[in-house]
């Protein structure tokens, strides 16, 4: 590992290929080449030079441009196989059990096939998240690699350069001063080239143009952005930074938010507004009979009392009224609910009637609150219905027990006892949707349905997300480093006057040789230079491939 | 060579913090669902509910007592199940320093006032109208038993139906000492 | 007339001029009979009419805007249109830097292409859905555009590139995939065709189906049916019986129209070839001899290198806010959002390959051409085969 010396006396780090000092080519293929490679300015990637242990050759093969490659096509051809079929937390299924056949009864074996290799969760599989952090450490050692040394070479660079340097370079020049006095030349091209936004620097017969160095950050500096974004993206998994909650709430109800503790939520009312255009095209042909104008809940944001416990909703503070809507989610204290989903009609009251079945006579009515029933109502002089039993879902008999699958008012059911005049003893009934009312004997009585009221229910997430500010910060370094490296060139101009008057001078720039050129002609009509020759031009197409030298 | 090492020890430094990092963010991914449930050994949230008469229970009125609590809903098979045997255990333990707290998942009070009717349940049944308590306790499926000491610490959160022979055992060891 | 109707008349207006422009710009191509000074004046009344072109389409998207009252962005038709649109601008804009008129003579048709592909689709204003109504569809939408354009004259000048370097008379590899390409054209060329065809005979045939779900659901079809939907029942009479039935999963219909534009296609292309005797590679090789290569390959990479940062921009990084503002999460592997991604990760690759590994010329070439491919697939096979919360344009 020993330092290279240079002829000129400067001590270059082991492998540099451009003496730091006066550019001579120190590495025997920089002596080969016919024009140098310019790419990190000669400076050594360390880790082409350095690979003894382990360690070494880990990072070696982080640092390789063609590993990273590589990683960007597979993350990009395994993302693109959890594209396929829909993704597992897309799908409407409880269980796992379920999700499994979903795949294989709906693409059948090839669909099983997806779930078995796991591809139906590729996003959240161990090897993807592995593949990502691959590719991170790539972003990272690959950057330290180059950047560092480049840096280094770029802020230590001199004025003056070997001439075999100069005669390496792509745009090269040589010869007398076309016209006019030449001990004025460097004058006049320091001044056109300050005109031209170019620093310069002067060092006896020397000279140096420099426009934009940087820009050569660019790359570091988007990396960086990268970096900081995936990094954004982990802290996601940590617990506390994430809040990923889903709560579907009733018109007229309170309810606990999850995901936000001490906090309560009243749906005042969802509303569902639709366009009342002609049907257009798009709409016959996809079978759509409005086309949706608003989705909006109108809700109350409750705080619970200080110091109140779990499930305490005395003394409630209201902290905000709001709309939520698409686009415009409520926020507060860090967290944001967002309007997701909606299902319309669902049943809340119903009305019955005391009929005498043969009369046809009405007693009296009743709206049972299927949320909140009574255990009795009256309705006259010993004249009174009082519910028994009632089954919100019913879902059938057992035994000859009727059952309800859950405790949502999906299909009521009632036991009903009916108190009247003439049957005070009371007859009792079994009432269901779409059924005939069950009876013990013959009935004189029967609860006749009257009415239905429905209300509706919201879908809502709520979501916090300490993560955000960081993603945030990382997306606009990368597109900064992003543009700067796009959209600005590092360009340079050396020049040496030598003992006769004729001018020897090299140009190089990182990208856009289109535009360096116009700039050189100007310089070369002003200062009477002699025309520069492009040496890649003039070698032909055969350099195209292999040493990049841009 | 100091600086040969010096670099090499640099370079170990970074890439063992980066697999570090991406390990530990692979191993949140996968737990993520345990971390955020109530784990053994938690102190059990406190909470305050009102039973089918009005009055209120509060889980800190139970320290010093071992509290078996659960979450039922009348629509729930296995829950039916283990009410009779529950209350058959309440009353063998209630004046062995354990309770019951059955908490209902926002039902109707004539669904659960019918329920208690016809089990004849005789230990506090409170409604947690808005789940708020059935959230900060991540319950799951019905029925759900948190097990609870005397110094307010869950115990075991045993799954699933439970046979009268485990509420035996189970509250069994909540017994205070 | 109403603001609509001048609408729709300037985007015939600008359809007529890039075609147009293409026959003036075909004109300008320098031949050895010396007729130097001609080809000049069509060289540049070509990019005359091209700029007219891009002026009236300008125009459609201004008037459509004020009349619709939200950016003409929101659904196939007009997002396709937009694209080419952009594509026009985007190469008129690379013609004032470089001078290479010979893009126009790829860009043109491939603009033409895109909006006679886009009318294909319902035209008419429709009102946005709720999770539409934000500033970020004029945002987010026109800069995905406007980068993707600007990729796109990558693939231009790929192709041109290819065109000149692949020897059509050599059988090989890149022969055979650069004819692929070009008979991939002509497939959706026959895809209008068809469609337009069987719409001037006022073609429908009603069927009702069950469909994944196990429910009865009704279906309109504007072509013969050659594939049939899951349990199917013709409800019209007089029309052509399917003659394959296909299971619930795939929808029967667009793989109709799609073997329908196959079957077009192909049928243009046999005839092609019949007639010209010879490839298309080799119908246009002469067209581009006189290229400049390396300029060619220079504008290549230059457009990607333009175009990668407004993409990152627009698909990925106002696509990302928008979606945290509008769903609460940035990100949800949609298929949209992933195959953006995989737009995104391969032009990152592409100039990975180019600065670091000297990939330069044909290997540049076809890369682009593969990016501009995704783009494609991006704009025409999620939008329509795999749905998602995404499924607009």
């Amino acid at each position: 590992m020993e330092k290279i010396t240079c002829v000129c006396g400067h001590e270059n780090p082991f492998g540099t290929k451009i003496c730091g000092k006066c550019g001579r080519p120190l590495s025997e293929d920089a002596k080969a080449q016919k024009i140098l490679d310019m790419r990190y300015d000669g400076s050594a990637i360390r880790s082409k030079t350095y690979n003894k242990s382990i360690i070494d050759k880990i990072w070696n093969f982080f640092s390789s441009v063609k590993v990273g490659v590589s990683l960007i096509v597979i993350t990009l051809i395994a993302s693109s196989l959890g594209t396929f079929f829909p993704q597992k937390f897309n799908i409407q299924a409880a269980t796992e059990a379920e999700k499994a056949l979903y795949y294989e009864q709906n693409y059948g074996t090839i669909g099983k096939l997806y779930y078995e290799l796991g591809f139906s969760d590729i996003f959240n599989s161990w090897w993807y998240q592995i593949l990502v952090g691959l590719l991170a450490i790539s972003i990272i050692v690959a950057s330290l690699d180059r950047g560092i040394p480049l840096y280094k070479s770029l802020k230590n660079q001199r004025v003056k350069r070997h001439e075999s340097f100069m005669k390496k370079q792509r745009i090269v020049a040589q010869g007398p001063v076309t016209e006019g006095d030449p001990s004025k030349t460097l004058d006049l091209i320091s001044e056109k080239m300050t005109q031209l936004r170019y620093k310069v620097r002067r060092d006896g017969n020397a000279l140096l143009a420099e426009k934009n160095r940087f820009a050569r950050s660019g790359p570091y500096i988007n990396h960086l952005g990268l970096i900081i974004f995936i990094f954004g993206v982990m802290l996601r998994f940590v617990p506390g930074f994430h809040v990923d909650e889903a709560m579907w709430i009733r018109e007229g109800e309170v309810r606990a938010i999850p995901g936000m503790e001490g906090y309560f939520l009243e749906n005042e009312q969802f509303i569902l507004e639709t366009y009342d255009n002609d049907p257009t095209r798009a709409q016959i042909e996809q079978g759509v009979a409005a086309i949706p104008k608003n989705y909006q809940t109108n809700v109350k944001l409750y705080k619970q009392a200080e110091g109140a416990l779990l499930g305490d909703t005395e003394n409630m503070e209201l902290v905000k009224e709001y709309s939520i809507r698409v686009n415009h989610p409520l926020k507060y204290d860090g967290y944001s609910i967002y309007q997701m989903d909606f299902r319309q009609n669902e049943l809340k009251t119903m009305t019955f009637e005391l009929t005498h079945k043969e009369s046809g006579k009405s007693l009296g009515s009743l709206t049972i609150d299927l949320t909140d029933p009574d255990k009795e109502y009256v309705l006259g002089e010993n004249t009174k219905v009082e519910i028994l039993n009632y089954y919100p879902d019913f879902s059938g008999m057992k035994d000859g027990v009727p059952q309800t699958a859950s405790q949502y008012p999906n299909n009521p059911a009632f036991v009903f006892k009916m108190t009247t005049p003439d049957k005070p003893k009371g007859e009792i009934s079994f009432v269901s949707i779409g059924a005939p009312p069950v009876e013990a004997g013959e009935n004189e009585y029967k609860m006749t349905f009257k009415n239905v009221e429905t209300r509706n229910v919201s879908g809502l997430t709520i979501k916090k997300d300490v993560t955000i500010p960081i993603l945030i910060i990382g997306g606009a370094i990368f597109l900064l480093g992003l543009a700067i490296g796009s959209y600005w060139n590092h360009r340079r101009l050396w020049v040496q006057q030598l003992e006769d008057g004729t001018i020897m001078l090299a140009a190089h720039t990182n990208k856009n040789w289109f535009s360096i050129k116009k700039d050189l002609d100007i310089v070369t009509d002003y200062a009477h230079l002699p025309k520069y020759r492009d040496q890649l031009e003039e070698n032909g197409e055969s350099d195209k491939e292999g040493d990049d030298v841009k | 060579m100091d600086k040969k090492k010096k670099r090499s020890i640099i370079r170990g430094i970074i890439l063992l913090v980066l697999a570090c990092a991406i390990i530990y963010t692979i191993y949140n991914s996968a737990t993520k669902e345990k971390v955020e449930a109530l784990a053994d050994g938690d102190q059990a949230p406190d909470f305050e509910l009102v039973d089918l008469e009005g009055n209120t229970h509060r889980l800190s009125d139970y320290k010093g007592q071992g509290v078996f609590l659960n979450f039922w809903g009348t629509w729930c098979e296995p829950c039916k199940k283990e009410m009779p045997a529950m209350e058959r255990q309440y009353q063998q333990f209630k004046d062995q320093g354990v309770q019951v707290l059955a908490v209902n998942i926002a039902q109707s009070k004539f669904e659960v006032q019918n329920f208690v009717d016809q089990y004849d349940l005789t230990f506090p049944v409170v409604i947690d109208k808005t789940k708020s308590v059935m959230q900060a306790y991540n319950v799951g499926k019905l029925p759900a038993t948190y097990l609870i000491s005397p110094d307010g610490k869950v115990k075991k959160i045993p799954p699933g139906e439970l046979s009268e022979q485990q509420i035996q055992s189970f509250m069994e060891s909540i017994k205070p000492e | 007339m109403s603001l609509i109707d001048i609408s729709g008349n300037l985007l015939f207006i600008a359809f007529f001029a890039y075609i147009l422009g293409t026959v003036f710009i075909a004109g300008s191509i320098k031949r050895n009979d010396g007729a130097a000074s001609r080809a000049e004046k069509w060289g540049k009344i070509g990019i005359v009419v091209a700029i007219i072109g891009f002026i009236a389409q300008l125009g459609y998207f201004i008037t459509r805007w004020i009349y619709a009252g939200h950016a003409p962005v929101s659904n196939m038709f007009e997002f396709t249109t937009a694209f080419g649109m952009f594509l026009v601008g985007a190469f008129i804009l690379i013609y004032f830097i470089y001078r290479v008129k010979i893009l126009g003579l790829v860009a043109l048709p491939i603009a033409i292409l895109f909006i006679s592909y886009a009318t294909m689709f319902p035209t008419e204003v429709t009102p946005l859905v709720p999770s539409l109504q934000s500033h970020w569809l004029t945002i987010h939408v026109i800069t995905a555009a406007i980068g993707q354009s600007i990729l796109a004259i990558s693939a231009v000048a790929g192709l041109i590139y290819l065109l000149k370097e692949v020897d059509p008379k050599t059988p090989s590899k890149e022969r055979f995939w650069l004819e692929a390409i070009l008979y991939c054209c002509v497939v959706i060329i026959g895809f209008i065709v068809v469609t337009i065809t069987f719409r001037s005979m006022g073609y429908e045939a009603e069927f009702t189906y069950i469909d994944k779900t196990g429910k009865e659901a009704d279906i309109v079809y504007n072509m013969p049916a050659i594939f049939g939907m899951n349990e199917y029942d013709l409800k019209t009479d007089g029309v052509m019986e399917p003659l394959i039935e296909m299971p619930a999963l795939i929808n029967a219909k667009k793989l109709t129209t799609v073997t329908w534009s196959f079957i077009a296609g192909t049928i243009i292309y046999l005839l092609y070839r019949l007639i010209a005797r010879k490839r298309i590679c080799e119908l246009l090789h002469p067209l581009v001899k006189r290229v400049n290569i390396n300029l060619v390959d220079e504008i290549g990479y230059r457009s990607v290198l333009i175009g990668f940062p407004v993409f990152s921009l627009g698909a990925l990084v106002f696509a990302m806010i928008w979606a945290q503002i509008a769903w609460g999460r940035f990100w949800g592997w949609d298929p949209k959002e992933v195959w953006a991604l995989i737009t995104w990760l391969f032009y990152a690759a592409y100039l990975h390959l180019r600065l670091s590994k000297g990939w330069e010329g044909r290997k540049s070439a076809w890369l682009a051409l593969i990016g501009f491919a995704i783009i494609i697939f991006n704009l025409v096979f999620v939008n329509l085969v795999i749905a998602g919360l995404h499924s607009y344009a």
